[in-house]
């Protein structure tokens, strides 16, 4: 198996799709000759062509509303945001329409679009590239949410999301993009949308999370494992739908829940996570459900200390799984 | 002072009567033990207490009808020596999972609540009345009949955790928890009172995860062999004639009437009839007296995937053979798609479970509480035949009956028995 970063991941989901179906289309800002700001792209235009890699204005609303149109009409359109932070003026174009089109006409028709975004902190980024905006998206029916962190899964699910019938909003963790590096299985390689991944098991905390916090959670869980604490990771890997069966399994076996995730706080995937949890799992519970989550204000901060006091970090983490298991 | 207040035991109940106050004034109770029963036209339930303290005044008298949300009762702080008294394993019979227990509409005062109300935090602390235990813990306690009072905890101040629980269990130092108060006809036991260790599942073991329908069989069948004592007796019904019959009547009656002409409604109907002839059985068990049911409502055991229902044909003693078997065909084709409404699975007097048609010739079944009997039909064979000294091949159905010895006893059961068996060798539509 080759090791590639999750970078290089999306970028050979991208052009194997590319390559295997002539409907697969990208659209976005500097994707052309630019090749993307992450350079994702680079070499594509020469390749594929000008209808196929096609370069937009900053124009959020317009990049999905065209490609919305062009997935009822028989494409397949990946549109890219080049950063999660300027998604808000296509929300309506991703939430009002393309998430209601399949019920909106009985069935009649579907809207088979991927909208990839970057997001999430750690790069210094400051208040307008360090967002992450999957809570505004998860509570959407008909909307697909994926926030994958290996190369792996993120190659697995982009190619899953892009020969979905419906639309996928997939996160890309851009801290991730270069710093995690894995192996990717040779050949078409898919991960079902909705399935998360036992990162890790273990018998005494059991850790939901997903995105960068999956390897800060691994990390922590290393740490642990020397003092004889035993972690489960559970990498949500999808956002929505939630793999609730994964998650109730894993508390079931240890029946302590701490979530963890770089969003903020209140109203986050982790609500939902405990909400199933309490839900569900009331009587196999030996401790509150906890969270450790960034904190609830606007935006991260520019500054360092700004940047370390909004994610949680590995030993934070570390901390909290050692609270909860020695409660 | 927190008030209790009558809860609503059932979306359409507006009312209850008070049964037996479990407690008395000026007696200590603690969070979740039994207070009082109310007794609804639906079912009769224990109330838990929603607070800690002592029972300082009654507005409800036994037998009184009280609107729902009308208080009941007052509760006070308890004093120390009364707080000691209540211990909170108490709390685990009205914890059971999957009850129909309703909490109390409760209105606690904020002066004077009791501390364990405000201590319902995250945090493992000590309470009025004593040791808090995680839904975890208090679960196992409940499944394996243990007493944990005396355990050591290895939680954070003591706590006990729930792998201190599963260590106990595991060493075999459990020992069983004295049996909480006196039984009460529709306390539900735990679904599992099982005192032996379970082998945790090894390689090529499969876990199946436990649905609610299953959970729900599970309490409902435990509580009906525990609770219910069974009798049984079988009678054997010589069928040749209604077969015969059926064999030439059932393709045109499948035309004119839309539904199959099977057994099931020919033996709802005889059923029916013996009914009539026995309103005793037609009964509910209700503590210190019995219920005559008016309404002859006939249950139909319905296998569905991984469990069973049973919907209930209402006043099927008005409906022509026809009736039945439209009845039936509509009932089994919403259990089976899963759309039966609670109306229809509701209110049952009595159930025919078709044994029969996977083969079976003699089944033992449960009765479904709180009814008073469970009928089965077993398959028609064909068996050498003694008439009139001579030997002849007939269609033979055996047809058991299992009835709750409390309301019934063997003598009415056997003539019902006839009944059914008369009824079935002489049908005539």
């Amino acid at each position: 198996m080759a090791v590639k970063t999750v970078l290089e991941s999306v970028r050979d989901a991208l052009h194997s799709e590319m390559e295997r179906d002539p409907s697969v289309f990208l659209m976005g800002e500097d994707i052309g000759p630019r090749g993307n700001v992450f350079r994702i792209t680079a070499g594509f235009l020469d390749e594929f062509g000008r209808d196929r890699v096609v370069d937009t204005p900053l124009a959020e609303a317009s990049i999905v509303g065209i490609a919305v149109g062009a997935a009822m009409a028989g494409m397949r359109p990946v549109a890219e945001i080049q950063f999660a932070d300027f998604i808000y003026p296509a929300y309506n174009q991703i939430v009002g329409e393309a998430a209601k089109i399949r019920y909106r006409s009985a069935g009649g028709n579907s809207c088979p679009l991927v909208v990839r975004t970057p997001y999430g902190g750690g790069v210094r980024g400051a208040l307008s590239h360090s967002v992450s905006v999957e809570a505004l998206f998860y509570h959407v029916p008909g909307l697909k949410v994926c926030a994958p962190s290996t190369p792996a899964d993120t190659q697995g699910l982009l190619t899953s999301a892009i020969r979905d019938d419906d639309p996928v909003l997939f996160l890309e963790h851009k801290r991730t993009y270069r710093l995690i590096k894995g192996e990717v299985p040779a050949g078409d390689y898919t991960v079902p949308i909705g399935k998360a991944d036992v990162a890790r098991t273990g018998k005494d905390v059991s850790v939901i999370t997903y995105g960068l916090m999956r390897h800060f959670a691994m990390e922590a869980a290393e740490q642990l494992a020397g003092q004889g604490i035993e972690t489960e990771v559970i990498d949500l890997r999808s956002i929505r739908p939630m793999d609730r069966e994964t998650i109730l399994n894993s508390i079931g076996k240890t029946r302590k829940a701490l979530i963890v995730h770089e969003d903020q706080k209140f109203g986050g995937i982790g609500a939902e996570v405990s909400a199933i949890i309490a839900e569900e799992a009331l009587f196999e519970l030996d401790a509150p459900v906890k969270r450790l989550c960034g904190p609830d204000v606007p935006a991260m901060g520019y500054a360092k200390e700004y940047e370390e006091a909004f994610m949680p970090s590995p030993a934070r983490i570390a901390d909290a799984i050692k609270a909860l298991a020695d409660f | 002072m927190p008030t209790v207040r009558m809860p609503q035991l059932g979306e359409t109940v507006t009312e209850g009567t008070v049964g037996r106050w479990l407690k008395k004034e000026g007696e200590a109770v603690a969070k979740y033990e039994p207070l009082l029963e109310v007794e609804t036209d639906k079912v009769a339930s224990e109330i838990p207490s929603p607070f800690a303290g002592m029972l300082s005044k009654v507005f409800a008298e036994e037998g009184a009808t009280i609107p729902v949300g009308a208080p009941i009762c007052e509760i006070g702080e308890a004093t120390g020596a009364q707080a000691q008294a209540s211990k909170p394993v108490a709390e685990a019979p009205a914890q059971s999972a999957g009850t129909a227990v309703a909490s109390p509409v409760s209105e606690p005062v904020a002066a004077s609540a009791p501390a364990s109300v405000s201590a319902a935090r995250s945090a493992p602390s000590q309470s009025t009345d004593g040791v808090r235990y995680s839904p975890a813990v208090r679960k196992l306690v409940r499944q394996h009949r243990i007493d944990v009072k005396q355990l050591p905890g290895t939680g954070r101040g003591g706590r006990v955790t729930a792998v201190d629980v599963l260590k106990l269990i595991e060493s075999g130092g459990a020992r069983p928890a004295a049996p909480a108060a006196s039984a009460q006809p529709l306390q539900m036991p735990a679904a599992h009172p099982q005192p032996l260790p379970i082998a945790p599942p090894g390689e090529g073991d499969t876990v199946v995860r436990v649905t609610q329908m299953r959970k729900t069989i599970a309490e409902r069948m435990v509580l009906s062999k525990t609770t219910i004592p069974h009798a049984w007796s079988m009678v054997e019904a010589d069928v040749t004639a209604v077969a015969k019959w059926r064999e030439t009547e059932k393709e045109a009656f499948k035309a004119r009437e839309g539904a199959n002409l099977t057994f099931l409604p020919i033996m709802v109907l005889a059923v029916c009839g013996a009914l009539r002839e026995f309103p005793a059985v037609n009964s509910t068990w209700a503590g210190d007296k019995i219920i005559l049911r008016k309404g002859i409502n006939i249950g139909i055991a319905v296998e569905i995937e991984d469990g069973l229902v049973v919907p209930v044909i209402r006043d099927a003693d008005d409906l022509s053979l026809a009736g039945v078997a439209r009845a039936v065909h509509s009932l089994a084709g919403k259990a089976r798609s899963r759309k039966l409404t609670m109306e229809e699975m509701t209110d049952g007097s009595i159930t025919v479970d078709n044994t029969g048609a996977l083969g079976s010739i003699a089944s033992v079944p449960i009765i479904n509480p709180p009814q008073a009997a469970i009928i089965t039909m077993e398959a028609v064979v064909k068996r050498p035949w003694v008439i009139n000294d001579a030997i002849a091949i007939r269609s033979i159905m055996n047809v058991c009956l299992c009835l709750d010895h409390r309301v019934l006893d063997g003598a009415i059961a056997s003539r019902f028995l006839q009944s059914v068996k008369r009824r079935l060798e002489t049908f005539s539509v």
